[in-house]
């Protein structure tokens, strides 16, 4: 195996998410002066490779888009021990939805030349589409797995991989190259040791802009988003409360009752 | 002047505080419980770095300094305060090793204890007593190519899993009477003795080495023959003393984030306390005496890393932060009312652990009179 490349998210801190504002008019998140992390679930993916990269030796390339402000994120996912990362950041990048992204992300891929893998998370913990994985898959024709659990080497080219789905597992035998998505059940990732938060300094982030990616300004960005946020909601979670009354036998029955009513046994 | 955290140091912090919420975290109750040092910890702690942290690269160390050690242990003290009082005194052994060793000493003994596979302690006090170092009645002879020891050390923190310790014992009379050994615990006539109950810092180990016609090798002197008050002062008013805080800083921390949280959540006449003033006074001086300690501990492990002297730093750092987290973690036991004396609750804990770190590592006491020495001198006639 030569290179994998792990697709990675900084997203808001959800300890502070009380700090979060949205732009009124364009519907997105205000992303200044708020803590970053790696979204939790693409540090499976990164885990994922590690461990690959460990077995088999191989390039770890870490692939992100977001504004050069969250660098430090990619610094702490090159402390976890991928060799180099590679920053896709432009003003024309922002507003970009789901396709854009993935056409941003699929370019990116296609300036770094070969590669066996391209894992990423199975959603981030903002967004919450889920869509970007498949949609990177699609343009750069590759298979795409998601909700994986598990990746296992049959051959040097050939693996199989187990699909976590709604209530079992399927397993995929799959050649290489793919586009793979980890669930938090495939692993747990490896804290960044000291030696790594090291040695991570002198690991290379390179960024490029649309310069070096020459996509259509049409295809990125808003303008490049078929995506139109009709409105953002805050999500008000309320209970509807129901008073059981009775010998407490008969409370018992009452709530089998319901229990049966609404199909929970 | 810059009070910025780099980088790295944000990074070490980060990573740190993820392995003790994780790792340290389900280890706890055990801890209170049967007050044993979750040995089991050393591995993960080496592969992360805590182990060897200020072990030189060529002694399979980490090689980071003193602001770094700082943070970590603090960070691993904000969840548990037992771990990082191992910790800190597993690196003042393996400070003494690098200081005073000679190249074979520190090739024989600071990779193993870098990579975690052995624990080390320093050994100076005594039921005479600890600050009145020269006051020790442990001695040591020469007999041909062997050092005979004889005596009691008591309160070392580790003595019951340390597979080696640095012992300070008598080879003559006064300041030039004091030599630093080497003793493996498997040497002939060493022993370790009770281990003690204390109210706080429950899973870290502390209890007595007992050396009975304790036999060693002649080479295994740490530093010259009468230079032992230098080990042992150097040890304690450097590794000891900004370790000791930093692990004061972390129960510091706690107790701020716990005091915060409950005068938030808890409720009466209608609404949070933290409403009141009362309780948000009480939380301003937590808040307060929190990040004038992290400026002491900071500064004073800062002046290390760049070679100045800081042995007054150091002592302030050390008195000012254990008393201020038991100051602290009373007020915070006082904010949770009732829900403060019960062990379901982590500030009894903070309270209980900050009351060892007072005494731990020279007393305040001790911490004052270097303070004090300081703060006269420029006023004092000469002569």
């Amino acid at each position: 195996m030569d290179r994998i490349i792990v697709c990675l998210k900084p997203v808001p801190d959800p300890q502070a998410w009380d700090r979060l504002r949205m732009d009124p008019v364009t519907k997105t998140l205000i992303r200044e002066g708020i803590p970053f992390i790696i979204n939790p679930l693409d540090k499976h993916a990164l885990e994922a490779a590690l461990q690959l990269k460990d077995a088999y030796g191989a390039e770890v390339v870490l692939l992100s888009m977001a504004p050069e402000f969250t660098l430090p994120v990619l610094r702490q996912a090159l402390a976890m021990g991928a060799d180099r990362a590679v920053l896709l950041s432009d003003r024309l990048f922002a507003g970009s939805d789901t396709l854009a992204t993935a056409r941003i992300l699929a370019a990116g891929v296609r300036r770094l030349g070969t590669c066996d893998l391209i894992l990423c998370g199975n959603f981030t913990l903002d967004g919450s589409t889920a869509q970007v994985p498949s949609q990177l898959a699609e343009l750069l024709g590759l298979p795409n797995i998601m909700h994986v659990t598990r990746l296992e080497f049959l051959e040097p080219q050939r693996c199989l991989v187990t699909q976590k789905i709604e209530h079992g597992y399927v397993k995929w035998t799959a050649t290489l190259p793919l586009v793979l998505s980890f669930t938090k059940e495939a692993n747990r990732p490896r804290y960044a040791s000291f030696l790594q938060i090291l040695a991570a300094e002198k690991r290379p982030i390179a960024v490029w802009s649309n310069a070096d990616l020459q996509l259509p300004p049409d295809s990125i960005g808003h303008a490049g988003s078929p995506t139109r946020m009709a409105d953002v909601l805050l999500h008000q979670k309320t209970r509807q409360g129901q008073r059981l009354t009775g010998r407490p036998e008969d409370i018992a029955q009452q709530l089998v009752e319901i229990f049966h009513r609404r199909r929970v046994i | 002047m810059d009070f910025k955290l780099s980088e790295r140091e944000e990074m070490l912090r980060k990573s740190a505080r993820e392995f003790a919420e994780s790792e340290i975290t389900p280890k706890i109750a055990e801890m209170e419980e049967t007050g044993e040092y979750p040995v089991e910890l050393l591995k993960p702690m080496a592969q992360l770095g805590i182990t060897g942290l200020i072990a030189p690269p060529e002694y399979d160390g980490v090689g980071l300094g003193y602001l770094a050690r700082t943070i970590v242990l603090e960070e691993l003290a904000r969840v548990n305060a037992a771990v990082p009082m191992g910790m800190q005194v597993h690196h003042m052994a393996i400070a003494a090793l690098k200081d005073f060793g000679t190249e074979e000493q520190k090739r024989k003994y600071i990779p193993p204890l870098a990579k975690g596979e052995t624990m080390g302690c320093v050994a100076v006090t005594e039921p005479s007593g600890g600050s009145d170092v020269l006051g020790m009645q442990t001695t040591a002879v020469l007999r041909g190519d062997t050092w005979v020891l004889n005596g009691r050390k008591c309160f070392i923190t580790n003595s019951h899993t340390s597979d080696f310790w640095v012992v300070i014992a008598k080879t003559g009379e006064g300041s030039k009477g004091l030599s630093a050994f080497i003793v493996d615990k498997t040497a002939p006539g060493a022993k370790v003795g009770r281990k003690e109950h204390k109210i706080g810092l429950r899973g870290s180990n502390t209890g007595e080495l007992v050396f009975d016609n304790c036999e060693i090798p002649r080479q295994n002197l740490l530093g010259q023959e009468g230079g032992g008050l230098g080990v042992a002062l150097k040890t304690v008013s450097e590794s000891g003393r900004t370790g000791m805080a930093a692990v004061a800083l972390g129960i510091l921390q706690a107790t701020y984030e716990e005091a915060a949280k409950f005068a938030c959540e808890r409720v009466l006449y209608g609404k949070p306390i933290a409403a009141l003033q009362a309780i948000s006074f009480y939380v301003a001086e937590i808040y307060t005496d929190l990040d004038i300690c992290r400026l002491l501990c900071y500064r004073a492990s800062w002046l290390k890393d760049q070679n100045l002297r800081f042995d007054t730093e150091s002592a302030m750092a050390k008195y000012y932060t254990c008393e201020a987290a038991v100051r602290c973690a009373k007020k915070a036991v006082e904010i949770h009312g009732g829900y403060g004396i019960l062990q379901e609750y982590k500030v009894q804990r903070l309270l209980r652990d900050a009351l060892v770190t007072i005494s731990a590592g020279g007393t305040g006491e001790i911490g004052k009179v270097v303070v004090g020495r300081a703060a006269l001198a420029p006023f004092q006639k000469k002569g």
